[in-house]
């Protein structure tokens, strides 16, 4: 499984630098932006899960749909 | 099950850490009618959330959701008969905020008929850098039962691991972007019990005859995505989505979304969303095998063909005029959204002639969505 060897390395590397200081680039009275509605893709989570349901019903694919996964996949 | 009852994340998937880990989510409940039509397939219902903050630590999150499914599919009238039938599913969440941490546990439960699904689940997030980066990890275990309506001693298991990550990272005053990864390893009974395979049967009048279709028992499956969202100079935003996917089953797919979000005056907000699936077959996928048995593994499952799909969807939002009482603020949504599947290498055999030669299978659905959301 070398592919989540790279992806646990990158994490602990991510968690390894958090233990630094890093000046924050974007000021907390800059992020006004990030508060507006518009810019919320997870803003009605019954509404986004019901579509990520559907998603998964009719594709092979599945994953990284932002949730917490699991059940079934019969059919 | 023998819809596709899918994964659990109708429901669990409404439990996940907000993309800032320092915040609980807004006290809210939420009332959706859903529907899906195409196909031959129509499944509707209600689904019901509520979430609910203590003393700005803890939050509670319930969910109740029902697929009440009518199906005539392709593969129903090709090999069985139509049916109906009813899929429940409760849902459990709870979040503890501690400094710049957030912890998630969630359970539910999903049951029909001739199917169980119970999924557990444990996310931690936690804000860095002066909270321009949120990272996440979690954990998923589920238990199934798979049954079978005309076989009262059929039972057998599934069991379900699924790992994840995730990161939110706030590059510019307008600019987000985000990756997620996640692994999910499913190992048991995988495959429909009531869905055949094609082969070619030079003794039958059709020119072809059906087996049981049979699966491997494990597998083992990679997604990446990655994604951005970007304000816009005139209040509105563009959005971003990549996710690549592939597994121990031989499916390769990519998926690419495309939104737009435009608010109207003070009340309004339109979403413009245009999606597009592409997946390889699995190794063991075949519309018409050579012989009976003809390998270990068979399946003619269309959605493990070679496909793509194509939707375009909209949306509008409309926050009430009003106050009601207990609650602040409410409003009323609507979401339609318009797809298209076509088959490479799945055929219509509705049509007849030769086997091998009948017209690819393609079909469109429609997807609605009305939710009424107040907070309180």
């Amino acid at each position: 499984m070398k592919f989540s060897r790279v992806i646990a390395t990158a994490v602990l590397l991510a968690a390894l630098t958090g233990c630094s200081s890093v000046e924050p680039w974007v000021k907390p009275y800059e992020r006004q932006n990030f508060a507006d509605p518009v810019m919320t893709g997870y803003r009605d989570p019954v509404a986004v899960a019901y579509l990520n349901h559907v998603f998964e019903a009719r594709e092979g694919a599945r994953g990284a749909l932002g949730g917490h996964g699991g059940g079934c996949g019969c059919n | 099950m023998r819809l596709k009852v899918l994964m659990l994340v109708a429901s669990v998937a409404a439990f996940a850490p907000a993309a800032h880990a320092a915040v609980l989510p807004d006290d809210r409940a939420d009332v959706l009618y859903h529907r899906y039509d195409g196909g031959g397939v129509t499944i509707d219902g209600p689904s019901l959330l509520v979430r609910k903050k203590f003393a700005e630590k803890y939050s509670v999150t319930a969910n109740y959701y029902v697929d009440m499914v009518s199906s005539a599919s392709i593969d129903v009238v090709t090999t069985a008969s139509p049916y109906t039938e009813e899929r429940t599913q409760v849902s459990l969440g709870a979040d503890v905020l501690n400094g710049r941490t957030q912890y998630t546990v969630a359970f539910s439960n999903s049951d029909e008929t001739d199917y169980t699904a119970n999924t557990a689940a444990f996310d931690v997030s936690q804000d860095l850098f002066g909270d321009l980066t949120t990272l996440s990890f979690g954990y998923s275990r589920g238990w199934d039962e798979v049954r079978k309506r005309d076989d009262a001693e059929f039972s057998e298991p599934v069991d379900r691991s699924t790992w994840r990550i995730g990161l939110s990272q706030i590059l510019t005053p307008k600019l987000m972007v985000g990756m997620n990864w996640e692994l999910v390893s499913d190992e048991g009974f995988l495959n429909n019990p009531y869905r055949s395979v094609r082969y070619l049967d030079p003794g039958s009048v059709l020119g072809y005859a059906y087996q049981p279709e049979v699966y491997p028992n494990t597998r083992v499956s990679n997604a990446l995505a990655v994604s951005a969202r970007y304000f816009l100079p005139y209040r509105a935003a563009l959005a971003g989505n990549y996710r690549w996917f592939t597994d121990t089953w031989g499916i390769d797919a990519s998926t690419v979304t495309l939104g737009y979000t435009h608010p109207w005056g003070e009340r309004w907000i339109f979403e413009l969303t245009y999606r597009w699936y592409t997946q390889g077959a699995a190794d063991f996928y075949s519309d018409l095998f050579p012989n009976a048995n003809a390998q270990n593994f068979l399946a003619r499952d269309k959605e493990l063909s070679t496909f793509t799909s194509n939707m375009v969807g909209l949306g509008a939002t409309y926050e009430l005029p009003f106050a009601m009482p207990f609650i602040k603020r409410s409003s009323v949504s609507f979401f339609f959204d318009r797809f298209q599947f076509d088959y490479d290498d799945f055929r219509d055999v509705r049509a007849g002639g030769t086997p091998g030669t009948e017209p690819l299978y393609g079909f469109g659905a429609n997807v609605f969505r009305l939710f009424v959301s107040g907070w309180f």
